[in-house]
């Protein structure tokens, strides 16, 4: 499990990267939003992956770690603000600037 | 447990969070209020200060939860000093703000108090994960005050500082999940405690952690390869903005001292000192870097924040420097180069308005309606900022280049951080002498208004208090330092040895 677990990640984080350097505002925040999916992922499997254990200590030898799922909840809620503020950024630098591309300038060919 | 702790969080943010409330109020009561809620944060932080230099570190845990188990704040002597230099800049830039600035959108005092929460709280929480949330909190904060007001330049320059924290914020999570994967816990004084205990085995991924953090902190500190953000985002700020933003390079480069000198610091065994090496190089190749940057800046604002890089690769060197005098100098350059260049971008301003259209571009304008008074108060600042006697800037240098033993190392600092200086000086003459001495017109600008112009002397006065006040708070950074490289206190604290 871990295995595809890792592997999976490797492949949202890469398609991230590749996205944010597309340069242009919508494929730079998917690759945004892919990259904080991985990293929510990322932050839950450092509690360990398991199933079928309780999440509470001392009713049995194995627990989950509650505490990762609580680090997830916080970091979704900040990565879900960060992201509505991006695309109303680009909204407006869309208005502003009559580009998509991230430097506010078409690139020199 | 002192309640003291927690008020430099409660009173930004409920002001802040009465200002959204009011947002319909008019302009004086709003103003009113945030300069009410900044300027209190002074006398709290020279209270903190004055607690805090018992050298007894003090906690606050948070719903009574002891360490390790809870969120704890902590107060040291760096995060007593870092709060009282946060509140007399903010208490000035917003002063300057009150004259005009804060007109542009009806939010500007509500934002500018959540960024002084943000701002307090990095510097006083104890909890790895919490530092995440506070960053966020003044990260948030800052991109809305920095796109206050409309613009072009402003959205251009607003997106690459917005995506880049975005990444970097994704990183910072991978690293402390990481390293909460491998230690099970997120306090930072019970992550030295074991991180210096930890398997052997752990090392390199625990050094991954590390790195990773370092990554974060130098892209908000502006280090290196990772600060090409800053003088497009600082020069198209707004000047109180500007100013305040001063303070959050300095952020990153506290997070940086808090986490390597705490969690891999003189405990942890084979890790501690394990940033050293990289800090030492990128510290002088910044500094190099950002003087070559200002040389080549073609407006004050872009000239001034290349200085506000060169003060980050002055600092980092202090810092990597990794000895007590080298930190001490390091933390006196922080106090100094705030202040300092949060009032020159306050003088920018003052003088952009006094050249009509052409603004802070270095070319020539028509003259300034009182060159004597912005000419006088820009010869200082500069002369501060470029290390020459007598102002703060030079007791800095000085104090750094001494902090250095003898060999090939101190040749190196020597050399970069005085033709570093040589830089610096010639930069600012160039631009100081195209602005008052080759005036291409008249002048048309209105003289300059009174409050604005004393939070910038404000500021600027700074420079000489810290020359006039040198000793005690050379005193004071000296015994931070050793604070800092104490690790067996903040241990002590998960013993409850923490007032």
């Amino acid at each position: 499990m871990e295995a595809l677990f890792a592997i999976t990640l490797g492949i949202m984080t890469a398609s991230g990267v590749y996205l944010l350097l597309r340069a242009r505002i919508f494929p730079v925040v998917m690759g945004l939003t892919l990259i904080s999916y991985a990293v929510n992922l990322f932050i839950f499997s450092m509690g360990r992956l398991a199933t079928g254990v309780p999440a509470v200590i001392g009713k049995s030898a194995e627990y989950g770690d509650p505490l990762p799922q609580a680090l997830v909840l916080t970091a979704i809620v900040i990565g879900f603000a960060m992201t509505a503020f991006v695309v109303v950024l680009a909204l407006r630098s869309i208005g502003e600037l009559r580009t998509d591309h991230v430097d506010g300038e078409e690139p020199r060919k | 447990m002192n309640h003291a702790l927690i008020l430099p969080l409660l009173l930004p943010l409920f002001m802040g969070a009465l200002l959204l409330f009011a947002h319909r109020a008019n302009k004086s009561t709003k103003r009113l209020l945030s300069l009410a809620a900044t300027w209190t944060l002074v006398p709290i932080a020279i209270w903190l200060v004055l607690l805090a230099d018992d050298g007894q570190l003090r906690i606050y845990a948070l719903g009574s939860w002891q360490p390790p188990f809870g969120i704890i704040l902590m107060l040291d002597r760096l995060s007593a000093l870092m709060l009282l230099v946060t509140a007399v800049l903010a208490g000035f830039a917003a002063l300057y703000a009150c004259r005009g600035d804060d007109e542009r959108g009806p939010n500007f005092h509500a934002l500018y108090q959540f960024q002084l929460l943000g701002i307090n709280g990095a510097f006083l929480t104890g909890d790895l994960f919490n530092l995440f949330v506070f960053f966020e909190i003044l990260l948030i904060s800052s991109y809305a005050l920095l796109l206050h007001g409309h613009g072009q330049r402003r959205v251009r320059s607003g997106m690459h500082y917005v995506v880049l924290n975005l990444l970097g914020s994704s990183l910072f999570l991978i690293g402390v999940s990481m390293l909460y994967g491998l230690l099970g816990t997120l306090s930072m004084v019970d992550m030295a405690a074991r991180v210096s205990a930890a398997d052997p085995a752990d090392a390199p991924l625990l050094a991954a952690a590390g790195y990773l953090l370092l990554v974060v902190f130098a892209l908000k500190g502006a280090i290196l390869p990772l600060y090409f953000w800053l003088p497009r985002a600082y020069a198209s700020a707004t000047a109180p903005v500007a100013a305040l933003f001063a303070i959050m390079t300095k952020v990153g480069l506290y997070a940086i001292i808090r986490v390597f000198t705490l969690v891999f610091g003189s405990e942890a065994g084979e890790l501690s000192g394990m940033v050293d090496l990289w800090l030492w190089p990128l510290a002088l190749l910044t500094l190099g870097a950002a003087v070559i940057g200002a040389l080549a800046a073609r407006s004050l604002q872009v000239l001034l924040a290349y200085l506000v890089v060169v003060s980050v690769g002055t600092l980092l060197a202090g810092i990597a420097l990794g000895s007590e005098a080298g930190l001490a100098a390091a933390l006196y350059y922080l106090v100094h180069s705030t202040l300092v260049a949060g009032g020159l971008f306050l003088l920018a301003d003052l003088i952009a308005r006094q050249r009509g259209d052409l603004g802070t571009d270095l070319i020539s304008a028509p003259a300034l309606r009182q060159p004597l008074l912005l000419g006088t108060l820009f010869f200082m600042g500069a002369i501060s900022v470029a290390g020459l006697p007598p102002f703060s800037g030079f007791l800095g240098k000085v104090m750094l280049l001494r902090a250095i033993e003898l060999g090939a190392d101190a040749i190196a600092l020597w050399a970069v951080v005085l033709v570093g200086g040589l830089g610096m000086l010639i930069s600012l003459s160039r631009a100081g002498s195209l602005v008052f001495w080759r005036p291409s017109a008249e002048a048309v600008g209105q003289p300059a208004d009174a409050i604005r112009v004393l939070a910038t002397v404000g500021l600027l006065l700074g420079s000489v208090m810290l020359v006039v006040a040198a000793g005690p708070l050379q005193a004071f950074v000296q015994a931070t330092a050793a604070q800092l490289l104490d690790v067996a206190p903040y241990l002590q604290i998960l013993q409850g040895g923490a007032a």
